[in-house]
């Protein structure tokens, strides 16, 4: 990989990192800083988003995609750095469990990541270069606190819906117990409502492959024109790994050798199952940023409601009239059906009102993007009952 | 497992209306007031729920063994979890609900006296109902027929029968007693699911009824 070649992804990153395209941009001036649970303010930002289908005339009908570490607000629209289409799109749309043509669909990309909201690849105005290691660290209340102003900026008092994943699960446990009153209901999928030891473990592994590579020269590779492409590939190909199953990765690839008949006797990519992880890690490089990679694990490992709450979860949501609906995978070893079963027994102990369904799949934990019909009837009939209960009409 | 009950349970076309409801389910139903706060422990299907949220307004929740009849309720828009009556009530903190139901699961669980306590900790009501071990059909399979009983209710061979703690009604009425729970209501039911008479004496019912509902509530 030529230095050109390195100085053009990085760039255009750059470029993405403050004026995303086919997004729509939210200004927060001076005026409207972001406090911090860092202790310091965040100020000016922006927040990039999208969003699907119309809000109603009672504003009564939006519901807001929460995204999980890597990804982005392109949750129903083709990404414009990939080309390829969005990340939620068996989820979100027209006649989808998330219909588009029913619920007006907010989209946004959280504070720390590289996709066109606020975080260290983008330029810090003190400075004029990428703000780099000198962004603070962020939390995923900070996240939410941010579309929270996102949805005071939208003129929306009241979500709908927050629904998400993993990372974006617990953005929607964050906005159940932070913001009561503003959710009707809830969809955490395949989430906790804290970072397991073994989950910060992986990620602190994927931290030190980052920092461990000599091109990240401290978070400074922007100014240096270098780029830690290796360290971020391997952060990548390890998380990757937690994101399937065993069974998956033995039903896909098997023992199976890469174009050829016999092992090579070397350390080439001879099996299928060590190509395929090389792909998703140089893949990976080209369309993120490895210091947001770092402040947004960080953010993951932060979390645990139940810290914030007097040491138990169900504080967090002792009052709340919002409807819950939690679903794991049976195959998820990141976050694993115990850890959703906990986010239940703390809404039962709370006197919540919560559904909660475990799907069969060998998918693991990234089951929650893919094709589980299951899912999507479990969606769709959960939002349906709430709409019903909510007044919302078919076709908003 | 216990939706595969419920389900044989619903076999005897008899025991339903004409708009399809299980009888005995109506006969739950009749003992909830309108509005109230209802836990459905053994959830199945859905259906005494969507009885309860259709017919008496009920603001309800269920739990559920079975993944499949999770899926199915939730998907249904009912607020179901899934769980296990012997591990999940625990977790409930006291007076949550108005009424804590077991239908047709008491003989499913492992720890009969426990669920019963917890319903009542739960709960301020809780309505019971079950297969009656004492009624004269399965008095006579094992008494002369030397068998374990097989009927339209109970239809698994004891090998691979779900039901592991059996009761008469009267033995129902025992564990009332050690679980300090109050009889309001009880009723049996016959093989069509038809209450039978109400001033019927307890031995009458023990050996007629199929089965049996109970409301109870917390003693002193």
């Amino acid at each position: 990989m030529g230095d050109v070649e390195t100085a053009a992804s990085s760039a255009l990153r750059a470029g993405e990192a403050d004026a995303p395209r086919n997004s729509h941009v939210a200004h927060f001036g001076p005026d409207r800083p972001l406090k911090l649970d860092a202790g310091v303010e965040l100020s000016p930002f922006q927040i990039a988003y999208k969003t699907y289908g119309t809000l109603n005339a009672d504003r009564s009908n939006a519901v807001l995609i929460c995204h999980a570490l890597t990804g982005d607000h392109h949750a129903a629209s083709p990404n414009p750095v990939t080309g390829k289409p969005g990340w939620w799109v068996t989820m979100v749309g027209p006649g989808k469990p998330i219909d588009t043509e029913r619920y007006f669909v907010i989209s946004s990309n959280v504070i720390g990541s590289c996709m066109g909201s606020t975080g260290p690849a983008s330029t810090n105005p003190q400075t004029g270069q990428p703000w780099g290691l000198d962004f603070p660290v962020i939390t995923v209340r900070d996240m939410v606190h941010a579309q929270a102003m996102l949805l005071d900026f939208l003129n929306i008092d009241t979500l709908f819906a927050v629904a998400g994943g993993s990372m974006g699960g617990m953005q929607v446990l964050q906005w159940a117990a932070s913001f009561p009153k503003r959710v009707f209901c809830a969809l955490p999928l395949a989430c906790a409502t804290r970072h397991s030891a073994q989950n910060i473990a992986f990620h602190e592994v994927g931290r030190q492959a980052v920092m461990a590579d000599p091109e990240w020269r401290h978070g400074r590779y922007f100014v240096e024109g270098t780029e830690p492409r290796r360290g971020l590939a391997v952060a990548r190909m390890g998380a990757h790994i937690t994101y399937l199953s065993d069974a998956a990765l033995h039903r896909k690839f098997g023992r199976r050798f890469q174009d050829r008949e016999n092992p090579t006797f070397s350390f080439d990519a001879d099996f299928e199952v060590e190509s395929y992880l090389r792909h998703q890690g140089s893949s990976f490089v080209e369309r993120f940023d490895a210091n947001s990679y770092l402040y947004l694990t960080r953010a993951m490992d932060y979390f645990d409601l139940a810290a914030d709450h007097g040491g138990a979860v169900a504080n967090a949501f002792r009052g709340s009239d919002t409807r819950f609906c939690v679903v794991s995978f049976t195959s998820d070893w990141l976050f694993p059906t115990s850890e959703s079963r906990a986010i239940v027994h703390a809404l039962n102990a709370s006197g919540g009102r919560v559904s909660f369904a475990e799907i069969v799949t060998d998918k693991g934990h990234d089951a929650f993007l893919l094709d589980e019909p299951e899912l999507f009837a479990i969606t769709r009939g959960f939002l349906d009952g709430a709409a019903k209960v909510r007044g919302l009409k078919n076709g908003a | 497992m216990l939706t595969r009950l419920k389900h044989d349970l619903t076999m005897a076309d008899t025991a339903r209306v004409s708009d399809g409801a299980r009888v005995d389910l109506l006969l739950v139903a009749d003992m909830v007031t309108p509005g109230a706060r209802v836990l459905d422990i053994g959830a199945g299907d859905g259906e005494l729920l969507r009885i309860l949220g259709e017919e008496r307004g009920v603001d309800g929740r269920g739990i559920e063994l079975s993944r499949e009849g999770v899926n199915e309720c939730v998907a249904k828009g009912l607020a179901v979890i899934q769980g296990d009556a012997d591990t999940d009530l625990a977790h409930y903190p006291d007076d949550a609900f108005d009424y804590v139901i077991l239908s047709q699961t008491l003989q499913a669980v492992r720890r009969p006296r426990v669920v019963l306590e917890n319903m009542l900790r739960i709960g301020r009501n809780a309505v019971v109902s079950f297969p009656n071990f004492g009624h004269w059909r399965i008095r006579l399979q094992l008494g002369f027929g030397g068998h374990m009983p097989s009927t339209d209710n109970l239809p698994y061979a004891w090998w691979e029968s779900p039901n592991i703690h059996f009761c008469t009604i009267k033995d129902f009425r025992d564990l009332c007693d050690v679980a300090n729970a109050k009889m309001e209501r009880a009723v049996a039911l016959n093989a069509d699911g038809k209450p039978l008479g109400f001033n019927a004496p307890w031995w009458f019912w023990n050996l007629f009824g199929e089965q049996a509902v109970f409301l109870l509530s917390r003693r002193g």
